[in-house]
């Protein structure tokens, strides 16, 4: 697990980091008092839900940039009502950011550092959005339609 | 004989490895021999080259023919455009790739 | 046609500057290929045989003159003086540099056109019936709906990386002139027994490898649910598809494994789920921009008498006009299919040409056909003469409008790095064969389509005759397919038996053609004949 102080994790949020090391979603399920947990492109996020209000971190792992799944397990969580820390984790790449960041990532670990200041510029891409995801921000049809 | 191609970083253009640079012209490859890897590794990383790789080929009387189809189209141009490959006034530069 | 309002050309807009940093970060070597690919794709640049090549998106394949105009343009300007229509309703050039690109996709964007999701493992450009608002069969013009999915599948964050490239079609009538049950998300707009407007959702259905047809999953999604139930259909693919083999990671693989019925239930269930998320844009939305679709002001009262004195003329008027919903108007086709000539390309004159006279006699709009071929759709019948002539002039008036000459092909090996086997010298072939127009009239409709690899994208499964080149120990060798089709009657060529050289697939096209003549009854089609009496006569003929 990558040490979230170690200035190679990118957190955008105001709370504390949890230290707590993350367990698999199979193991999570025994261990009554985990609150971190790690998840891996089969895993299915769904098995998190009744278990989301002990959850303080999500990580979810990206063993290759290509592997999109993980970007369906963060919505999942957030459309769930997730609220704890959400973090991409692996082959974690600046280009990819604004995305991940659309589906409620809010903390990101990639293996090979990101500066923060490109990290903040790569969110902004979008100066408007065309879907209601789980970011908050208004999709244009709302905007058009008031 | 081993030559190497690939394609030009900016410009997309076919290339051909001639121990010291990329030519237009498969014509100016050399043999490679066991070196293929390290000089399209270094290229690579020098952005000389994009995609490159290594194919067989022999020396004929005509000069350098690259033993796949795929590759001697690439060294010409398409067939179907005699006017955009590098020989557009050869009418029967097309037969050379079959 | 639909036009941008400030929030689409800021999404353009910011899509140039964000691939302007990628190319730049590339040549300064911040980025590895391996990681710049993804991003090239999806603004459609690929590294092909001779050169990068540069797709760009006609969405539904409509476009204005203007637009039409600016294609030409960047033919001459920044390629070599041509561009190749696609059987996805799109342009391609074949001769691009990585660092001119980000200018055009700026080029571009002036005029309300773009590379966005072109390729990639996203969701592509969505087509459409290339007759859409002209044809008199539709019950409603099926292009707002598409450009309602457009918007939603642009730069959508979780289908951006999914297990493989993804493809929707919408149409709105009963015949299929889209080929939409081969897509991965085939939607027909329906009426159910209420008389209620909405969506039948085939899903599954493709091309390539292992061709499918789309079974139905959605039997009747309703208008203010479309976006819901698309992006149902996506979170489940993007789950399971499978990602361990590229060859059996589009969604028909998934349908099939799991069956239509499992496939359905998981597609419900995130369905029902999404529906409490306020995902769809609302109704007012659709009726926005259904309000850029307007039938053109059609003038009433014409005729529709046309002078067929000259003969050339009346050939091309019977073979490449088809009948309009107004009377006195009819949609003309602009083959691309001259004999002897590259299937889909078009030099910068004739692209220039294309967009005056769309703009001159059809509402200013053009359409590009999945046979690659253009569409005025709405010409005034009393215009068509001198329309024609203009054509004919510019050597776009050949009559072969579904005929035999009317190929369907790849790019193959001549401009493709994934081909084993060249097309367009077959279909060069083939066409300068059956060069003689009576002769073509005389076989009637008969759809070729011609393939350089197993990836299809020469359609050759769905061909009536189809031909798939592949690689037999260095050679350059044809497959021959017999009985495929795109239309309302759907179904997959089969092979004829051993492939044959470049000469002999053309020989073996021509006595298939044979058979066709001697055992037609009336009025049937090569396809129905075939169907008929089956394979064997054929076999026979071509191999005994």
């Amino acid at each position: 697990m990558v040490d979230p102080q170690s200035g190679t994790s990118l957190r955008f949020r105001d709370d504390e980091p949890v230290s707590d090391p993350a367990v698999t979603v199979d193991s999570f399920a025994e261990q009554t008092n985990a609150a971190a947990v790690r998840i891996e492109p089969g895993d299915d996020a769904r098995a998190l839900l009744p278990h989301l209000a002990r959850l303080a971190l999500v990580e979810v792992n990206f063993p290759t940039y290509g592997d999109g799944r993980g970007y369906s397990s963060a919505r999942i969580l957030r459309e769930a009502g997730y609220a704890g820390e959400l973090r991409a984790v692996g082959d974690v790449l600046l280009d990819q950011l604004s995305h991940m960041h659309r589906c409620g990532f809010d903390s990101f670990a990639p293996q090979v550092p990101i500066d923060r200041a490109a990290a903040e510029k790569a969110i902004l891409t979008w100066p408007q959005v065309y879907q209601k995801t789980v970011d908050g921000r208004a999709p244009i049809w709302a905007l058009r339609h008031g | 004989m081993k030559i190497l191609t690939g394609n030009d970083l900016k410009s997309g253009d076919v290339v051909w490895w001639t121990g010291s640079d990329w030519s237009r012209h498969v014509d100016d490859a050399v043999d490679v021999g066991e070196h293929a890897e390290a000089v399209l590794a270094a290229e690579d990383a020098a952005r000389r080259v994009n995609a490159g790789y290594a194919i067989d080929a022999e020396q004929t009387a005509d000069g350098i023919r690259p033993a796949h189809i795929k590759d001697r189209i690439r060294a010409l141009g398409p067939t179907v455009r005699m006017d955009l490959t590098l020989k557009p006034a050869d009418t029967q530069a097309g037969n050379w790739v079959i | 046609m639909y036009q941008y309002d400030t929030y689409d050309q800021q999404m353009v807009d910011a899509r140039v500057a964000e691939f302007r940093d990628q190319v730049a970060r590339r040549l300064a070597g911040d980025i590895t290929e391996d990681q710049f690919k993804p991003l090239r794709l999806k603004n459609g640049l690929y590294l092909q045989l001779h050169a990068y090549m540069l797709r760009v998106a006609i969405p539904y394949g409509t476009l204005s003159g203007k637009q039409m105009r600016l294609l030409g343009d960047i033919a001459d300007k920044y390629d070599r003086g041509y561009g190749h229509f696609t059987t996805r309703q799109n342009i391609q050039y074949n001769w691009i540099k990585l660092d001119e690109t980000p200018d055009i996709l700026a080029d571009l964007a002036t005029v309300e056109m773009h590379a966005i999701q072109t390729s990639g493992n996203c969701i592509r450009n969505i087509s459409s019936d290339q007759y859409a608002g002209a044809a008199a069969d539709e019950i409603v013009d099926p292009r707002p709906y598409a450009e309602l999915l457009r918007q939603w599948s642009t730069f959508h964050p979780e289908f951006d990386y999914l297990p493989r490239k993804f493809k929707i079609a919408v149409i709105a009538s009963d015949t299929d002139r889209a080929a939409m049950r081969l897509h991965d998300i085939g939607i027909q707009l329906v009426k159910n027994a209420a008389g209620e407007l909405g969506a039948k959702f085939y899903v599954g259905g493709g091309m390539g490898r292992t061709p499918m047809i789309a079974p139905v999953i959605g039997e009747f999604v309703p208008l203010d649910h479309l976006v819901t139930y698309t992006e149902a259909c996506l979170r489940v693919y993007n789950q399971h598809g499978r990602r361990d083999n590229k060859y059996k990671a589009r969604i028909k693989i998934l349908v099939h494994e799991i069956g239509a019925d499992a496939y359905r239930a998981q597609v419900e269930a995130e369905f029902a789920h999404m529906l409490t998320l306020g995902l769809e844009p609302p109704l007012a939305e659709l009726e926005r921009i259904k309000g850029f679709f307007p039938d053109p002001a059609f003038e009433t009262g014409l005729s529709d008498t046309v002078d067929r004195s000259d003969l050339d003329f009346a050939l091309w008027l019977d073979q490449n006009t088809i009948a309009h919903k107004q009377p006195g108007y009819a949609v003309a086709v602009i083959s691309l299919k001259p004999v002897g000539g590259i299937p889909g390309d078009a030099s910068a004159d004739q692209i220039r040409l294309m967009a005056d006279l769309g703009e001159h006699y059809s509402f200013d709009e053009l359409r590009v056909t999945h046979a690659q071929n253009i569409v005025l759709p709405h010409v005034r019948k009393a215009d068509l003469y001198t329309l024609w002539q203009q054509l004919d002039a510019a050597g776009l008036a050949t009559a072969n409008l579904d005929l035999v000459g009317d190929i369907i092909a790849c790019p193959g090996l001549d401009y493709c790095s994934l081909a084993n086997a060249r097309s367009i010298p077959v279909a060069q072939k083939i066409s300068e064969r059956f060069a003689d127009t009576g002769r073509q009239r005389e076989l009637g409709e008969l759809k070729l389509k011609i393939s350089g690899c197993i990836n299809a994208c020469g359609h050759h499964h769905a061909g009536h005759i189809g031909i798939l080149g592949v690689d037999k120990r260095g050679l350059e060798n044809y497959q021959l397919l017999l009985g495929g089709s795109e239309g309302a009657d759907t179904s997959l060529g089969k092979i004829t038996g051993p492939g044959f050289d470049e000469d002999g697939i053309v020989d073996a096209v021509e006595k298939a053609t044979d058979v066709y003549l001697a055992k037609r009854t009336d009025g049937e089609r090569f396809l129905d004949t075939y169907r008929r009496i089956g394979m064997e006569p054929f076999k026979e003929a071509i191999y005994g």
